[in-house]
């Protein structure tokens, strides 16, 4: 029994240890994206360059979004969604970071340049 | 576990409780985006233990097929088979080499189940920037497969067939 106890302590320590080592892959790796892309209801309805600073309001069927473009960084700070879960997100800066909001099928994402 | 129905009537209800906790479940709130405990995996991990993989995964399938259908819809039913099948398959593994507690099994089946929920994630929408939320899922199944763990140990400590 104890053999297995320490087993698992192993095996979550290597999990945790791959978890960290693919976060840290992914914001090594991946390059800083140029522009701000809002999707709702699976169409593109706007495209910002992420350089500079803006504040839109993003309406959608269901509600709005409130998204800020500041210091090469994309937030959603304020929706009308219940659970407001996309204003939880971090702040998105890098190639293919997303900020989804369910609820108002809105989906704001980094893109590179093409 | 002796007779043929008796076997049947246990598995019933045994799936029967399964969803139930599905059903509890959708009362708790997610802590983080989409993560869920995955309460019914206590049900699973004691079958597991307690009658064998085959049966555990009988109701695996019955539990994931009846809830999609009563609370879900056809894309979450995808998620969640790809999520239940893989898990499963892991844990089984895992159980016969016989290295680990039913926590260290439980943890590698909650992070398998999400690692093929993410891969399903990929192939459904093809944006492989889903990716992004693998290290965050990975921990997200260590958590709950700890706490399923802890209790499908104490269940199949106390509750016998």
């Amino acid at each position: 029994m104890k053999n297995t106890k320490r087993n698992d302590i192993i095996l979550v320590l290597i999990l945790l240890v791959s978890a960290l080592l693919v976060w840290l892959c992914f914001s090594l790796f991946s390059p800083a994206g140029d522009y701000v892309v809002v999707n709702v209801d699976g169409k593109e309805t706007a495209r910002y360059p992420i350089s500079e600073d803006k504040e839109v309001r993003l309406e959608s069927e269901n509600g709005y979004n409130i998204l800020i473009i500041k210091d090469g960084k994309a937030d959603v700070t304020d929706a009308s969604c219940p659970d407001g879960l996309c204003v939880d997100f971090h702040p998105i800066s890098k190639d293919g970071e997303t900020i989804v909001c369910l609820p108002n099928k809105t989906v704001v994402s980094v893109e590179a340049g093409e | 576990m002796k007779s043929r129905t008796k076997t049947v009537a246990l598995l019933g209800v045994c799936a029967a409780a399964a969803m139930m906790l599905s059903y509890i479940e959708s009362f708790i709130p997610s802590v983080v985006y989409g993560v869920k405990i995955g309460l019914p995996n206590i049900v699973i991990v004691y079958l597991l233990y307690k009658v064998g993989s085959a049966k555990a995964a009988g109701v695996s399938i019955v539990r994931v097929l009846l809830t999609a259908l009563l609370f879900g819809s056809v894309m979450s039913l995808w998620y969640s088979l790809a999520g239940a099948v893989f898990s499963l398959l892991i844990m089984t593994l895992l159980k016969k080499i016989k290295a680990f507690s039913i926590v260290g099994v439980s943890v590698m089946g909650g992070v398998a189940h999400n690692m093929a929920q993410v891969a399903v994630a990929v192939l459904i929408t093809g944006v492989g920037a889903i990716a992004y939320y693998l290290p965050a899922l990975i921990v997200g199944g260590i958590t709950a497969g700890v706490f399923i763990g802890i209790a499908g140990a104490t269940v199949v400590k106390r509750v016998d067939i």
